[in-house]
């Protein structure tokens, strides 16, 4: 209890800290207002600009979500596949690690082609930054399960059901939360990629907009938003795992 | 009114199998760990089976729990049955799931066969293994000790006729080993026990018949009886005596 009041104060004063940086650089370095606006000036676009924002907020924490969810289902569904069958997880690991020497954001202009402006392109753009961290440390896990544990589970009768339900996905559960922490970082940089090249909605297409009319304390206003989710989404991911991971000693002990 | 009959522990002596072991081999490609191995444990009896690491212990009961398949040989139940299936197992560490209770590992078997665990029973073996305090915790929050005894309780929740061990004991200090060893023994006295060890003095207090194993490929010497009920005293004259023959067979081997 003690320390997480702790960890929260000092969240708050990195916060503040890093605030009164920034306005101690905008008012004594004399940077021009186009170059970089001060926090009150860009307070004030966020609150002129609140529903436009709100909006165009929605749209992208939509593609994050989205994006997350279909990218670890498709993680955690492809790693499932490949333990249980030798044969799908020869063909398919070649193909995964070749998927990844892809640079995905070079890939962003092809996927606004074949999926349009819309969200559908963002959520793929994504999905194929996701799911592989996700396949990567779930299947991991997934293949590491203690040995102990699965002879003790088969001299007690379990079916390969049983043993899979009961003992091999709860064991990977750690391994899949690291691949999760990971996937939950890189997903607003997915959807924001993908508005970059070609949107019609959501905070990276919002700055885009404010950055060619020199709007840069509305360009600050949407970074500002967009790091406030990805911030928000990582907590809600450490507090989701800390959950589920009751029973594994680092992270029950915060 | 419906209780199961918590009063014995272990199943009854008429309920008693042994194990029958014959012409057993286990190679890997050219490399023979043993072959030709045949032994008998009695209904009943408690063996211990002493070798040094690597001769092939842990595989071995790992055939005869049906874990592991053999290169030849045959192991059945003294009553002509199978062996798998009627075993309880015990391996090298307490095995505890840490994410499950320490009352939820003791019922363990019921969740992985999808029966309803029998909470009664349970609860009376964790009394008995003296962790009533402890029921809702999770391993972790446990030393190593009580670990070890709730993989005890685990192991008897199963009501199996055989218990297989592999070197359970192995990693919990002295003074902890010597009060689990005595709970075991004491818990297990009906039951057909099979213990692998390093340990002679492990060996020589809870065992009735000591097997050993050495060699390359390794053979079985001839049984040793020692006499005395288990677990015994580590002073008496039995115990000092099986000990000091079994380091002499030991050095005998080393050189």
């Amino acid at each position: 209890m003690k320390s997480s009041n702790l960890s929260r104060l000092r969240g708050l004063l990195i916060f503040v800290g890093l605030i009164a940086i920034w306005w101690a650089v905008t008012a004594l370095s004399g940077i021009p207002k186009f170059m970089l606006p001060s926090p009150a000036s860009v307070a004030q676009a966020i609150w002129v600009q609140r529903a436009m924002l709100t909006h165009h907020t929605l749209v992208t924490l939509s593609e994050i979500v989205l994006g997350l969810g279909f990218g670890l289902a498709f993680g955690a569904v492809l790693a499932l596949a490949m333990i249980l069958s030798k044969t799908l997880q020869s063909w398919l690991m070649p193909v995964i690690v070749v998927s990844q020497s892809i640079p995905v954001f070079a890939m962003a202009p092809l996927l606004v082609l074949w999926f349009g402006f819309g969200m559908a392109s963002k959520v793929v753009m994504a999905v194929l930054i996701i799911f592989f961290p996700v396949v990567a440390a779930f299947y991991d896990g997934l293949r590491r399960t203690d040995k102990g544990w699965l002879d003790l589970a088969r001299t007690m009768g379990a079916t390969p059901y049983a043993e899979m339900r009961h003992v091999r996905l709860i064991a990977a559960l750690p391994a899949f939360g690291s691949g999760l922490r990971v996937a939950a970082a890189v997903a607003p940089i997915g959807a924001v990629i993908g508005e970059w090249v070609g949107a019609s909605a959501g905070l990276g297409f919002m700055m885009l907009n404010a950055n060619a009319r020199m709007q840069t304390d509305t360009a600050f206003a949407a970074l500002f938003i967009l790091a406030l989710v990805a911030v928000l989404l990582w907590q809600g991911v450490d507090l989701f795992l800390k959950r589920i991971l009751y029973w594994v000693p680092d992270s029950s002990a915060n | 009114m419906n209780k199961p009959a918590v009063a014995d522990a272990t199943p009854g002596k008429a309920g008693q199998i042994g194990i029958r072991v014959r012409d057993l081999a286990l190679r890997f490609h050219r490399h023979v760990i043993f072959e030709n191995l045949s032994f008998d444990i009695e209904p009943g009896q408690f063996v211990a089976l002493l070798g040094s690491s690597g001769v092939g212990k842990s595989s071995l009961l790992k055939i005869i729990a049906g874990l592991q398949s053999p290169s030849a040989g045959s192991v059945t139940a003294t009553d002509g049955g199978p062996v798998p299936g009627r075993i309880a197992y015990m391996g090298q560490q307490d095995l505890l799931y840490p994410w499950l209770t320490l009352r939820q590992n003791v019922t363990l078997g019921a969740r992985l066969r999808g029966e309803k665990p029998d909470l009664d029973w349970a609860d009376h073996l964790i009394e008995r293994v003296g962790l009533t305090k402890r029921r809702d915790a999770l391993p972790m929050m446990l030393s190593g000790g009580m670990r070890q005894r709730a993989a005890i309780a685990r192991t008897l929740y199963e009501r199996k006729q055989i218990v297989l061990m592999d070197e359970p004991f192995s990693a919990l200090d002295a003074i902890t080993r010597a009060s689990v060893q005595d709970l075991a023994a004491e818990l297990l006295a009906d039951a057909t026990a099979l213990l692998i060890t390093h340990d002679p003095m492990e060996a020589c207090r809870l065992g009735k018949v000591l097997l050993v194993l050495s060699g390359g490929p390794a053979k079985l010497d001839a049984p040793m009886v020692i006499p005395g009920a288990i677990p015994r005293h580590q002073d008496e004259p039995h115990v000092v005596a099986a000990q000091a023959a079994l380091l002499r067979r030991f050095q005998e081997l080393q050189s």
